[in-house]
């Protein structure tokens, strides 16, 4: 049974600040989901690989050259808040 | 002649003859959606200008007799998750709702490089995550078939602009359903190519292991037309395999005999309604009575398909998510006392309800303790549901089964209940969970609502699709069918 101490913590993790309404709901209904999960728990699955991704494609590399980069100004258009060449947040220490 | 109606073949035939114009041809859309968005509201962004202006271009093409392509002139919708440079991307997002991006998804390029002309920007689900359009922070998106009921999601706006004579074709992404579900409710054409033939730059990415760009039409035949020219390996996805893209128009052949049909009995079981199963049973008698040996077979995982795809695709998302903290783009909140603070109200303002449910959900999945319990089990499921497909596939060239239980539900129905909207994608996750291509088609009425047949196919054979598609096309007139609006 998931709590709304479980949400909390989930939420802080998340960076997510809930009302009271909606840590009421999502107990709610991250319970009703997870019990939904609970049908994989009758598979063995102790041998078998994980799939993460289909494919057989691993480590994509490619040449390490100098190519066309994003110009500096068209990288910080859409950022809130800048001051010269640096996106500007609020005080962090 | 309503040149709206029209397929993107039939339009590229009547451009070189030039019985009509490029420019003629967009503003007859453009009139068509002033006269309908009313009614629909597929559209976030609307791009008359630049869009009459690339009509002209082609124009002058075909003047001075130069070579153009099937897609030249040809008005395009692209679902509003897609960069396009320049011109505003939303995602269907509040956080979003101001973000021009300094660069084109590679899907985009090559249909501008193609000739095709961008209509617009469609409404989705935000961040797609959702199967009915309800969840867009900005507005509804209504079923062209019945204005009271949704058009499908998330990619509702591409498949009902499609549909309505709002666009020719247009492009949708499909992380579970997102494509073939919206074409089924919207009695459209929609495919999910394999997992790694389209390019996803430029993308916004919601769940990377399934994400997968595809089109929508009004027939296979444009259907493969869109996706030749939007297929092929993009160096700037890592993900994007490299292969020789086939000459899709080359499948399409009317005749599936010999060809093995086999219809998985768990996607014709109990929860699909009734006259669905019966529209299917009618196109898998048709497909045999065209030569194709159809039998039924066995995906014995499936019932484990929802469970591990709403453990995965919200893991997934909750990670991508976390770029979206008002520093480099997208909406921040005002009076943060410090940076945490600036990232907690910027998100929880930012991000409407279904996608905070998802991070919550996939930041619990992947928590501590929970991990190899929710995550990694469902990984591992996932090898046993790709392996059900793997078998098949020794015996069958092509699966077939609705595209989703019931046609398109009515507005409210599902939307505070996330358990039933969830189980709305129950036939189609299982493919994004494979890797495989799918495509849905309509296949039949149910009070007047299409219904869509969906076909699965192996790893890159989305030829072979194509020419089962268009064979059971070619031998019925669902597809000729448009609504009254």
């Amino acid at each position: 049974m998931i709590t709304v101490k479980d949400v909390d913590h989930v939420a802080l993790l998340g960076r997510l600040e809930l009302t009271a309404e909606e840590k009421e709901m999502f107990t709610r209904q991250l319970n009703d989901i997870l019990e939904h999960f609970r049908s994989l728990e009758r598979l063995n699955t102790e041998n078998v690989q994980p799939t993460a991704h289909v494919l057989p494609l691993q480590n994509v590399y490619r040449e390490d050259l100098v190519g066309q980069h994003m110009p500096r100004e068209d990288a910080l258009s859409n950022c809130p808040d800048r001051e010269e060449n640096y996106f500007k947040v609020p005080k962090i220490v | 002649m309503q040149l709206y109606r029209l397929t993107a073949h039939e339009l590229h035939d009547l451009l070189i003859k030039k019985e009509i114009s490029a420019e003629e041809l967009n503003i007859a859309v453009f009139d068509r959606i002033e006269n309908v968005e009313d009614k629909i509201g597929a559209y976030i962004t609307r791009t008359k200008e630049s869009a009459l202006e690339s009509a002209r271009a082609v124009d002058r093409q075909i003047r001075d007799g130069e070579a153009i392509t099937p897609l030249s002139g040809i008005p395009l919708a692209i679902k509003d998750n897609m960069c396009t440079d320049g011109l505003r991307t939303t995602a269907s997002s509040k956080i979003l709702s101001n973000f021009i991006p300094p660069y084109s998804a590679t899907v985009v390029k090559k249909l501008e490089a193609a000739g095709a002309t961008v209509v617009g920007k469609t409404n989705l689900d935000e961040f797609a995550m959702g199967s009915s359009t309800e969840n867009s922070a900005f507005f509804t998106t209504r079923n062209p078939w019945d204005t009271e009921r949704v058009p499908g999601g998330s990619s509702g706006g591409s498949a009902a602009a499609v549909c309505a004579g709002e666009a020719v074709c247009a492009l949708g992404s499909d992380t579970g359903g997102s494509i073939r579900q919206p074409a089924s409710f919207c009695g459209v054409v929609g495919m999910k190519p394999t997992y790694g033939s389209v390019s996803r730059y430029g993308l916004i990415a919601f769940a990377s292991s399934l994400d997968q760009i595809g089109p929508f039409a009004r027939d296979v035949t444009d259907c493969a037309l869109m996706l030749e020219a939007i297929s092929g390996h993009d160096p700037k996805d890592s993900t994007s395999a490299n292969y020789k893209v086939p000459d899709y128009a080359a499948s399409l052949i009317n005749d599936v005999r010999g060809l093995k049909i086999g219809v998985p009995e768990e996607y014709m079981a109990e929860g699909i309604l009734p006259e669905v199963r019966i529209a299917v049973k009618k196109a898998m008698l048709l497909l045999e009575s065209l030569g194709a040996v159809v039998e039924y077979t066995t995906l014995p995982h499936t019932e484990y398909a929802l469970p591990t795809y709403y453990i995965i695709a919200p893991a997934e998302a909750s990670s991508n998510l976390a770029r979206y903290d008002g520093v480099r783009y997208g909406f921040r909140a005002a009076e943060a006392v410090d940076v945490i603070d600036m990232f907690m109200k910027s998100r929880s303002q930012g991000f409407g309800p279904e996608v905070k449910r998802r991070i919550m959900l996939g930041t619990y999945t992947l928590s501590a303790g929970y991990y190899d319990a929710y995550y990694l089990k469902a990984l591992k499921v996932r090898t046993l549901i790709k392996q059900d497909f793997d078998r098949a596939f020794e015996k069958y060239d092509v699966l077939l089964s609705p595209t989703s239980p019931s046609p398109a539900f009515r507005f409210g129905e599902k939307v505070d209940d996330p358990l039933q909207m969830y189980l709305s994608d129950i036939c189609t996750i299982s493919v994004n969970l494979a890797g495989i291509p799918g495509i849905s088609l309509p296949c039949g009425f149910v009070d007047g609502m299409p219904v869509g047949l969906q076909l699965m196919g192996k790893h890159f054979d989305e030829g072979t699709l194509l020419r089962v598609a268009y064979t059971f096309e070619q031998n019925t007139d669902y597809h000729k069918e448009f609504p009254k609006l």
